[in-house]
């Protein structure tokens, strides 16, 4: 009853059964973070925006990102990942979804920030529907914890259009 | 005479009943674990609901050895989730996230390109030669839940059988010579 063997047992079970009863509370305690973050984007130039061979419209743009996103951290927020994509709906596709900008916020200190930036990826349709296109610029955070559940929300700005001629 | 024969009978039945008792327990360790994984395997939809990262693409968000929950529910892929796929050609499913998403109006089908958040490129470096686009069928699911560490148990085992061999044989040592 009482030899060694037994006793390790007992010992090694009710920590890891506490380890695992304190992820579940820290993963748990996320959800009373209520956040309210902000963010704005500017397209401050379309660099360029042509047709290629392939029949696909390509554009190039200069945007101007501003975000704070400090309210996304609690004790058991590890990063943060953050991506501004350009959604907008074409006759073939009903959503189409691009990331133009991402980025990887390592701790609150620098989740308030403005960048100055041309799009990191590049922007293509599928199919040549751009010209005069309405589009949303969406910012989308993924919050990636210490250890339990993955949240992710996102602010979307409607209203953005881009040139009705190739250029 | 007899006595001497009795308690002999008893004897080797007892032990009979002891080996029989510790087939039956070890059993039901293994059978407990299988039902685990394939209730596991009902619950998300995802035909391996636990994966172990294995590669540093995701870093700093995943490391080596972390472990992840997956989920596989009818809800559409969107940019920004982080998906498990598995490219034609190749045996080990991939971590890495969605960056940009294309769904067809008619049929709903998507096309989807990811990305390593650690990586300079996006994946079609990765994919099946000429292949731009992963469609749902590449998709084994999507990730939900994190947990540090823990797959490095796995890890080991698998780099290191002999490991593996000495940690079964001592597990079953422990279960055939223990006395309830």
């Amino acid at each position: 009853m009482h030899s060694f063997g037994y006793r390790a047992n007992a010992l090694v079970t009710f920590a890891v059964t506490i380890l695992a009863l304190m992820c579940g509370m820290a993963s748990l305690s996320d959800n009373f973070n209520s956040p309210s973050p902000s963010a704005q984007v500017q397209v401050l130039n379309i660099n360029w925006f042509q047709k290629q061979p392939n029949a696909n419209d390509e554009v190039s743009m200069t945007l101007n990102i501003s975000a704070d996103l400090q309210s996304l951290f609690t004790w058991n927020t590890k990063q943060v990942f953050v991506f501004l994509a350009a959604e907008y709906e074409t006759p073939k596709n009903s959503l189409n979804q691009i990331s133009l900008w991402d980025a990887i916020i390592p701790s609150k200190e620098h989740a308030k920030f403005w960048i100055h930036t041309s799009n990191k990826y590049r922007f293509i349709d599928q199919g040549s529907n751009l010209r005069g296109k309405e589009y949303n610029l969406t910012m989308h955070w993924h919050i990636m914890p210490k250890t339990g559940k993955m949240l992710a929300d996102k602010i979307v700005m409607p209203g953005y259009r881009l040139p009705k001629e190739y250029r | 005479m007899g006595w001497i024969g009795e308690s002999v009978d008893s004897i080797k039945s007892l032990q009979i009943r002891q080996v029989l008792t510790q087939a039956v327990s070890l059993g039901m360790i293994v059978t407990s674990a299988l039902i685990i994984w394939k209730a596991l395997m009902c619950i998300t939809g995802s035909e391996s609901p636990v994966v172990v990262v294995l590669s540093g693409s995701m870093e700093p968000g995943f490391k080596r050895g972390d472990i992840l929950f997956l989920h596989m529910s009818k809800d559409p892929i969107r940019a920004g989730e982080i998906v498990v796929f598995n490219v034609d050609g190749r045996e080990i499913p991939i971590v890495h996230r969605v960056i940009k998403v294309h769904e067809r109006q008619d049929t709903g089908e998507v096309d989807v390109l990811t990305k390593g958040d650690n990586n300079y490129g996006d994946d079609r470096l990765l994919y099946a030669h000429g292949q731009l686009w992963l469609q749902r069928h590449h998709i084994m699911g999507r990730a939900v839940g994190f947990l540090p560490y823990v797959g490095w148990v796995t890890i080991i085992m698998t780099e290191k059988p002999i490991i593996k061999y000495i940690l079964i044989g001592a597990l079953g040592l422990l279960v055939i010579t223990s006395k309830d």
